[in-house]
């Protein structure tokens, strides 16, 4: 079908109960519970991380790198997302943040706040060509390009192809390292501190790039008890790069939208929300609007399933935080030299993801979706997820695909059952006469 | 020539909590079959102007979606009251949607011209008391 896809999103077999939580909350229905294991198929997960919030038994993970990939380089950088600032209550100043990683295993930290600064001004340039279709959406969350790619491919050319911050940073981060201490970019490793499983898949099966700048993502949760300490500590480096309010703020949903386009955007979060939105671009009910910033988590990055922080309290940390700095704008914060001396557009286009579509030939498939109905119709539409599949819709196209049969249905096999001890019943009240 | 796949959906008056969800449903199952581009995007806004016009403007109907091997046809069959001036009703930014549909954001008077304009063949029928058939042809090749 389809060449195995790079997840961080995995199934912990031993925990697994075979229940319906994350079965029936999957936004792109890319679970199913077989031999009462849930699987996850591997070409229509977007990474989102739903079912890691909504597993009771902690049964789905998301695989990040540990500390020990830093050993793979002779020099390792940090480059936080700016959602980690969130992570501390009453944060006085990111730079604590900063020096706090440089406690912990790196030898420099670059913010991808300041990646978000110069992309900002990079998709500000980048709008301005009138013939990019509008709405403009965001690539800035992978989860949310994965959505598009599997369930609106014919939206991907309003996808901005304008790298996102984390690999913006992850450039200039190690191009100024090298420049400074004389070193080789062979020899520099740049690990992304991540509130999300997305954004590790993003650098191990990139979007819109041959190859991602990273070299890994360590998670937030795994690193923020070593942090915390430190930051307490409250040092401030004066030579850390700092960041504008704008790029810090790209931590919640809108921060992106207000930075790029506040006059004429709309910021959407949580999947359903998105899905909505998108449904709404696709029947062109939004034709008037110029940006479009979707979050796959609630609250944008600062909800993300790896963050440690309860989502409106590192909401409201950051808009603290943003409303405590000047209001200097990326456009004059970043210097024009930065637009060139850093590659800022993708070197691909985002591919389509057509494993939705029942059939390649379009008779094939309506004959496919008259089977589908028909059974349907004989199926009781409680959408219980006891079959394995989400709905009963699923579960009619999962037996045409050849994935399951009808009596994995317990009410079909309840009602053949009956019949059947009927049936019996009748057979032996025969052979007595 | 063999019809292949065929949906039908009721289409209540005055339901604006389920408008919608029937063009919604046209869109997700073309997709399933693989119609993608720009006729996708076509039948996505005239289903969704004709499934929109049915719960604002008639007393209640049906939306027909028929899938052929060469095109996608779209039909749409109400109950009444029917439109006594025609040309009137193709014009843009004629309308005559009541308070509750222009309190929505609709009854901007583009949703027949819009429809007209998407779909590759259009036709309409209307006789007042008996009601309003739309036909609406999108070809695939």
């Amino acid at each position: 079908m389809s060449e195995q896809r790079y997840h961080s999103v995995r199934l912990d077999r031993d925990r697994c109960r075979g229940c319906t939580n994350c079965l029936k909350r999957c936004p792109t229905e890319a679970i199913r519970v077989r031999g009462g294991r849930a699987h996850i198929l591997d070409n229509l997960c977007i990474d989102c991380g739903e079912c890691i919030r909504v597993c009771d038994y902690h049964a789905k993970v998301a695989v990040t790198d540990d500390m020990d990939a830093l050993k793979q380089f002779k020099y390792n950088i940090a480059l936080p997302a700016p959602s980690l600032y969130g992570q501390f209550r009453n944060l006085p100043k990111v730079e604590y943040v900063l020096e706090a990683l440089c406690h912990v295993g790196f030898d420099d930290v670059f913010p991808v706040a300041r990646g978000a600064d110069v992309v900002t001004r990079a998709i500000r340039e980048r709008m301005r060509d009138p013939s990019l279709p509008r709405p403009v959406i965001s690539s800035a969350c992978p989860a949310v390009v994965r959505l598009i790619q599997v369930r609106f491919p014919d939206l991907l050319d309003h996808v901005i192809d304008i790298r996102q911050p984390m690999e913006v940073a992850a450039s200039i981060a190690r191009g100024e390292f090298c420049r400074k201490h004389g070193c080789l970019p062979e020899e520099v490793g740049c690990f992304f501190i991540t509130p999300c499983p997305a954004k590790m898949t993003a650098i191990h099966n990139p979007l819109g790039q041959k190859k991602s700048e990273l070299n890994g993502a360590i998670s937030m949760m795994e690193l923020y008890g070593q942090l915390l300490p430190h930051v307490e500590a409250m040092i401030a480096n004066p030579d850390l790069v700092p960041s504008t309010r704008y790029g810090i703020a790209w931590a919640s949903s809108n921060g992106e939208a207000n930075a790029v386009c506040p006059l004429s955007s709309l910021s959407v979060d949580g999947i359903p929300n998105v899905i909505k939105v998108l449904e709404d671009v696709e029947n062109e009910k939004l034709n008037d609007l110029e940006f479009l910033e979707g979050n796959a988590c609630m609250g944008g990055c600062v909800g993300g399933p790896l963050t440690f922080e309860n989502t409106y309290v590192a909401k409201s940390g950051i808009r603290k935080l943003v409303n405590s700095m000047p209001k200097v704008h990326p456009d004059v914060d970043v210097p024009a030299s930065m637009m060139t001396k850093y590659p800022m557009k993708n070197d691909l286009p985002f591919q389509r993801n057509d494993a939705m579509r029942l059939d390649d030939n379009l008779v094939v498939a309506m004959q496919m979706m008259n089977r589908i109905n028909e059974i349907v119709e004989r199926l009781p539409g409680y959408d219980c997820g006891s079959c394995g599949s989400p709905t009963c819709a699923t579960f009619a196209e999962d037996i045409v695909r050849g994935y399951a049969s009808e009596m994995d249905c317990i009410h079909l096999m309840k009602n053949r059952l009956k019949v059947m001890a009927e049936e019996m019943v009748a057979l032996a009240q025969n052979e007595r006469r | 020539m063999s019809e292949l796949m065929k949906a039908s959906y009721p289409v209540e008056a005055a339901d604006y909590t389920s408008a919608g969800s029937a063009s919604a449903d046209i869109k997700r199952r073309l997709k399933k079959l693989g119609i993608s581009g720009d006729v996708l995007r076509r039948v996505a806004v005239a289903s969704y102007e004709v499934e929109l016009n049915l719960v604002i403007h008639s007393l209640g109907g049906v939306l027909d979606l028929s899938v052929y091997p060469e095109y996608v046809q779209l039909v749409s069959t109400d109950r009444g009251p029917g439109i006594p001036d025609l040309s009137l009703a193709m014009r843009e930014g004629w309308s005559t949607a009541n308070d509750e549909a222009r309190s929505l954001g609709f009854g901007a008077g583009m949703g027949l011209p819009n429809m007209k304009r998407n779909a590759d063949g259009f036709d309409i029928q209307s006789t007042v008391g008996v009601g309003t058939t739309i036909q609406m042809k999108f070809n695939l090749t």
